[in-house]
Parts: C-alpha cells; sequence; structure tokens
C-alpha cells in the first residue's frame, strides 16, 4: 500500500492506540448489558459515568449534563427537536446559513413543516454579525442553533455572546461544536450555552458515538423513544465499547489541548504561509485569527477542487475540497457561497485539516508537492492566461 | 469518492492532447468558470482531404471527468471527417471511457457540445445556445432546446437525470416542474421510453393495489409518523381509494380535510390520475 498523508481530519480522525486499547476488553470479554440486574452486565453502568464524567471534564460539565448519542448528527437532531418538543408554543427558529447539514438540513426541513426559520449571514471573512441575530430574535422565538466553529473554513463564531443574548430573550441556544471540541478550550461552567453536540469520530474516538451536553434545567424532550436509557433522555442500549473509548478520547483530548494551540497550530500556519506566499492564485478562504488551530482553506483560482484531489490523492494526500464536483451537488460549498467567495475561486478550495498525529516531514511534503499539482491542472485549464497575470502581479509586488 | 472506471483514471491523470492549436481552423468553446466547468476545443482540418480532423486539441476547467471526458473525445475525432464526427453522441464519449459515474454525464455532454461548436465554428454557422430557446435553468444557464435534447438523446425520464446530464435543475430547485413538463411532452409526442416511469395508463388491479401501498409506505406514512399520526389502506374499489387516520392525524379534525388532499396528490403522483381518496372510520 502507498504511503497515506492524512489531513483531512475535520472530515474524520485516525482512532487515538488508547482508544482502541481500552475498548477491546468491552468486545471480548465485556460484553454485557449495563440495563442487567447481574453483576456481570450491571457493573458497565458504572465505567459508562467513568466515561461520561471524563467528556464532562473536556467542557467543563457535570456528568448529570451528558447523554451519549450515536453521533454529532442525531446530537444536533435530538437537540432541536427536543427542544421544539419541549416549547411547542413557540414557532421560529434562528440558525445560520454556514451550519453543517445535520443543522441546516433539519432547519430546512422543519420550515416546510410549520416552523418559521431565519438563517443568518456572514461576511466575506465567514464571521457572522451579531446585530443581525439581535434583530432576528422574535417573542415567538425558541430555539438558536448555531455552530461554535465551522468545519469547512474552522472560523469560530462568538459562542459565548450568543449565548448572553440568548439567556437575555429566554431562547434555548444550542451549538454544534463537533469541530470545537479537543481543538480549542470549552468551559460550560463560564458561559450560558444551554446544549452542545459533539462527536466522536472528529477527536480520535470511533464513528457511531457523540454526546449531547444539556445544562441544568433547560427544557428538553427525548428524540429517541425506548427504554429508560441515559436518565430518559435517550433511549436505546448504550454503545459501551464506543462510549468508553469517547471517554478516554476526551481525556487525551484534554492532555493535548496545549498541542493544538502549539504545534499543531505551527504546522497548520506553516502550510498555509507556504502555499499563499508562493502561488499567486491561492486565497486564504476565512478569517485568519478567529480561527481553529487545525484547520486552513484554500482556494487555487482558475483551477478545479476535484481534479486537485484526485492529484493529491496519487500523491497518497488525503484532504477535502468546497467544489461542486466532489459534493456532487453541482454547485460548490454553502459556505464559500455564503461567504460570496468569487466564482472563480469557489471551485477551486481545498481544506487541509491537521491533527497531532501530524509530522513536519509530511507538512514538508505537501508544501513541496502542491506546486506541481496545480501546474498540471493550470496547463490543462483554458484560463491559464488568467493564472499567468496573477503570477505576473505577484512577482511584480515582490520585485 | 466517485467510481471512475480505470480509463477515466488514465485519461484524467494522463492527458491525451492537452494544449492549443494556434492556426486552428476550427475552435468550440462551451461551459463557464461559474458553473463550475468548461472545455475549448481546437481542430486542425485538411480541406483537401474531405474535412478530414488531423488534429485536436483541448483545454479544459473541471473536475476529472471533464478532463478525461475531453481528452478522449480529441482521440476519438482525430482522423475522422467532419461528417463523420458530427455522428459523435455524448454516450459514445462515455462508453469510449468505459462508462462514467450518472451524476457525471454532463461532461461527457460538454464534449459533444464542444464538438458541435467547433463544427459549427468551421462551417461558419454560429452556434449560440443561449440564444436558442428559452432558458429554463437561470442558475447554469440551460435551455428548454438543450433539456429537450438530452432528454431525447439518452432517453430520459426523470428531472434527476435531466440534471446529471445538463446540469439543469441542480442549483435552486425552482424550474423542476418546468423540466418536468419538457420531460412529459418529449415521451407524449413519441412513443414511452422502454425504461418509463411506473405510471402505466392500463394498469391491472393487483398492480394498481401494489403502487397504492407502496406509494402510502414510502411517500405518506413518513411524513405523518414525524407528527405522531399515520394512516392505513382500508381498501380499494376501481379507483377510490379508502383510507383511515390513526394516532394524531386521527383526533385532528381540522387537518383531516388538508391530509386527505395531500394523500390523494400524492396517490395521484405516483399511481393514476384517476384515484380518488375516501376517509372510512374505522
Amino acid at each position: 500500500m502507498k504511503r497515506i498523508l492524512y489531513v483531512d481530519n475535520n472530515a474524520t480522525t485516525r482512532v487515538a492506540p488508547e482508544v482502541v486499547e481500552a475498548m477491546l476488553p468491552y468486545f471480548t470479554e465485556l460484553y454485557g448489558n449495563p440495563s442487567s440486574m447481574h453483576t456481570f452486565g450491571g457493573q458497565l453502568y458504572k465505567k459508562i459515568n467513568q466515561a461520561r464524567e471524563q467528556v464532562a471534564d473536556v467542557i467543563g460539565a457535570s456528568p448529570q449534563e451528558i447523554i451519549f448519542t450515536s453521533g454529532g448528527t442525531e446530537s444536533d437532531n435530538a437537540a432541536i427537536r427536543g427542544t421544539l418538543e419541549a416549547n411547542p408554543d413557540k414557532r421560529h427558529i434562528i440558525t445560520s446559513r454556514v451550519e453543517h447539514p445535520a443543522v441546516l438540513n433539519v432547519c430546512q426541513y422543519l420550515a416546510k413543516n410549520g416552523y418559521e426559520v431565519t438563517e443568518l449571514s456572514v461576511d466575506s471573512q465567514g464571521l457572522l454579525e451579531l446585530d443581525e441575530l439581535r434583530e432576528a430574535i422574535r417573542d415567538d422565538t425558541v430555539l438558536i442553533t448555531i455552530m461554535y466553529a465551522n468545519n469547512e473554513t474552522g472560523v469560530i463564531f462568538p459562542v459565548e455572546e450568543i449565548g448572553q443574548i440568548a439567556k437575555d430573550k429566554g431562547i434555548t441556544f444550542h451549538c454544534d461544536a463537533v469541530q470545537a471540541v479537543g481543538k480549542i478550550p470549552l468551559d460550560m461552567s463560564k458561559n450560558t450555552i444551554d446544549m452542545i453536540s459533539l462527536s466522536g469520530h472528529k477527536l480520535h474516538a470511533t464513528k457511531g458515538v457523540g454526546a449531547l451536553y444539556i445544562r441544568k434545567g433547560v427544557r428538553f424532550k427525548p428524540f429517541i423513544l425506548g427504554g429508560h436509557h441515559e436518565n430518559n433522555r435517550r433511549a436505546g442500549t448504550e454503545n459501551v465499547p464506543s462510549i468508553i473509548g469517547l471517554g478516554v478520547a476526551c481525556e487525551l483530548a484534554k492532555k493535548y489541548l496545549p498541542e493544538e494551540q502549539t504545534e499543531v497550530r505551527r504546522l497548520r500556519d506553516k502550510l498555509e504561509n507556504q502555499i499563499l506566499d508562493t502561488m499567486p492564485n491561492a486565497r486564504l478562504n476565512g478569517h485568519k485569527i478567529l480561527r481553529l488551530p487545525n484547520t486552513t482553506n484554500i482556494s487555487f483560482e482558475y483551477v478545479e477542487g476535484e481534479a486537485i484531489l484526485l492529484l493529491l490523492n496519487e500523491l497518497g494526500i488525503c484532504a477535502s475540497s468546497g467544489s461542486a464536483c466532489t459534493s456532487g451537488s453541482l454547485e460548490p460549498s454553502h459556505v464559500l457561497r455564503a461567504m460570496g467567495v468569487p466564482f472563480t475561486a469557489a471551485h477551486g478550495s481545498i481544506r487541509f485539516s491537521i491533527s497531532r498525529y501530524n509530522t513536519e516531514e509530511e507538512i514538508d511534503y505537501i508544501i513541496e508537492h502542491i506546486p506541481g499539482v496545480i501546474r498540471k491542472l493550470k496547463d490543462i485549464s483554458p484560463y491559464s492566461a488568467e493564472i499567468e497575470e496573477l503570477e505576473l502581479k505577484a512577482s511584480a509586488r515582490n520585485s | 469518492m466517485w467510481d471512475y472506471s480505470d480509463k477515466v483514471k488514465d485519461y484524467f491523470l494522463h492527458p491525451r492532447n492537452v494544449g492549443e492549436i494556434k492556426d486552428a481552423d476550427a475552435i468550440g468553446e462551451v461551459g463557464a468558470i461559474a458553473c463550475g466547468d468548461a472545455l475549448r476545443l481546437y481542430l486542425k482540418v485538411d480541406k483537401k482531404n474531405g474535412n478530414r480532423i488531423v488534429d485536436a486539441k483541448f483545454k479544459t476547467f473541471g473536475c476529472g471527468s471533464a478532463i478525461a471526458s475531453a481528452s478522449a473525445l480529441t482521440e476519438m475525432v482525430i482522423g475522422k471527417t467532419l461528417d463523420e464526427v458530427e455522428k459523435i453522441t455524448n454516450q459514445d464519449i462515455a462508453d469510449f471511457l468505459g462508462g462514467l459515474p450518472p451524476e457525471k454525464m454532463h461532461c461527457s455532454v460538454m464534449g459533444r457540445e464542444a464538438l458541435e461548436a467547433a463544427i459549427a465554428n468551421f462551417r461558419g454557422t454560429k452556434v449560440e445556445p443561449t440564444e436558442e430557446g428559452a432558458i429554463v435553468c437561470r442558475c447554469f444557464g440551460v435551455t428548454d432546446q438543450k433539456i429537450e435534447r438530452v432528454v431525447k438523446e439518452n432517453r430520459l425520464t426523470t428531472i434527476e437525470q435531466v440534471t446529471n446530464y445538463c446540469k439543469a435543475g441542480g442549483g435552486c430547485k425552482s424550474c423542476h416542474p418546468d423540466i418536468q413538463k419538457i420531460i412529459d411532452k418529449v415521451w407524449e409526442k413519441e412513443a414511452k421510453p422502454v425504461a418509463a416511469p411506473a405510471k402505466p395508463k392500463k394498469m391491472s388491479n393487483l398492480r394498481k393495489m401494489h403502487l397504492i401501498q407502496e406509494t402510502i409506505e414510502r411517500e405518506i406514512r413518513p411524513v405523518l409518523m414525524m407528527d405522531g399520526g399515520d394512516v392505513e389502506l382500508v381498501d380499494v374499489e376501481g379507483d377510490t381509494v379508502y383510507i383511515s387516520f390513526r394516532g394524531s392525524c386521527a383526533e385532528c379534525v381540522g387537518s383531516k380535510v388538508t391530509l386527505k388532499s395531500t394523500v390523494e396528490a400524492k396517490l395521484r403522483e405516483f399511481v393514476t390520475e384517476e384515484l380518488a381518496v375516501e376517509e372510512v372510520n374505522q
């Protein structure tokens, strides 16, 4: 097998070896059902609560405020539907245009089924305007659901301020923090966010597990009905091995959090600066400062994103793109469109998302090979003259 | 990830005939960067030899299959006369590449269009696609004539297929009813295509029952169940469908009228226009 350079960590992450190791006994030996009346199964309940403490700890919450789910998408669905169900007399929801589909498509579905939805816009750097939020709030606004950090650009939203605005108006604020947990510090004891979604496989645990934080006292009705699991808030026999794994992953995330701010950020900045400095048709998508330390989203003007990805793939480099062709939707990413990225650049966006497992040598390898990839596509592109114009401008600036 | 054939991968990674022909006899240009792909095709034509194409080159902005389709096209036309290549269809290009994913068929259509534009350019009969017919899809600037053509040539029967082949309807979706009208018009005029949707004019009672049940299960119940309601099929007599509402739907007198017409509309859409829905209390 050829060498793999994995820089697509906002899509999913490598499961930490410590997580795998911690999970294994729960497949082979401790396979009981935590709801059972015998010790063999029942003892697992304690283990689950231990994991609950580990998850709570990484976001500064108390364990009773955590319910385990099947992942970020379920957490988002449960938060939104559970809030609406608990407040049936109000019909207005506020979200943003750049949410993950797990929130946006739920809101758009609700908009067709009796609810009114306001989608807040973002500026060219992907930032929200809080005045627009304030103006959007109505008497019947029941829920604000806005992400912590954007999965495509890494741009971080002012969620603490949003939490305060929501609290002042008595509106529930749900925040999809799937991309933030483990990358930047979160402390629920110091803010007023009502609900947080998080996902296991984005922070080196397995796919198919996640959690929903629900602040004590927030009105919520369960989304998945059935047995009495998770204190009657999420039915379904617990995914014990994955929950144990998520707990360990959260503990590791806490331990390595400083590294995200230093080493991961340094590698990201090196990659980003090298590309932006040496490639005249490269431009950054998203605010340079208010951003996750691991994410960079760069557009290569006049070349197409899927073609870039396929050539990177040949080199073993795994990244992703917001181009139309990769989604099959024919239009480029809704995030880049919301930001008003010009169409010459929107089709050529590439996202690199780094993790603590990436090495300097890997970043150097990417830096070394990107120019060749872009040059090859430039030679094929009917817009090669436009790219050359950018190159001329750049060299005039530098000389 | 797209399931590209080995030949598509090969033609993308090692594209043949990339570049320009400075003294080209014909240039065909289609697409735009705003739409996500564009293709410029250059042909060198030997007029003394029955208008035979002696060289072809291309430049493409687009995804892997767009580049592969353009490169394949150049290989397909070199050595042939204009009259010969005029018969090349988008399916021929896709076949040459060992097939394209359905969502990528528009890449082959772009190739065929560039070839047509080049031939028209050579003959001095300018092709201006946007001036022929009216724009139906504003997001991608696709005309009714172009949609009609891909529908006919590729025997398309659904809006999704039309989007895959020419992008129309892939943006804001507001033109979907118009695309449906074009599809309906095409297949009303001609005999129904083999792969016609499951709405035959004459159907056996058994088939009708089956379709009604299937539509209720797939299209109607999931929506009602979302709000704690449900519907049950009680009986079918001729074209009258007897249903009974359950759950929250059964208690809600006000919404029953709306629900009945929604169920009726869905059944008419997926089974046959003749159906009428009656509610029975059970």
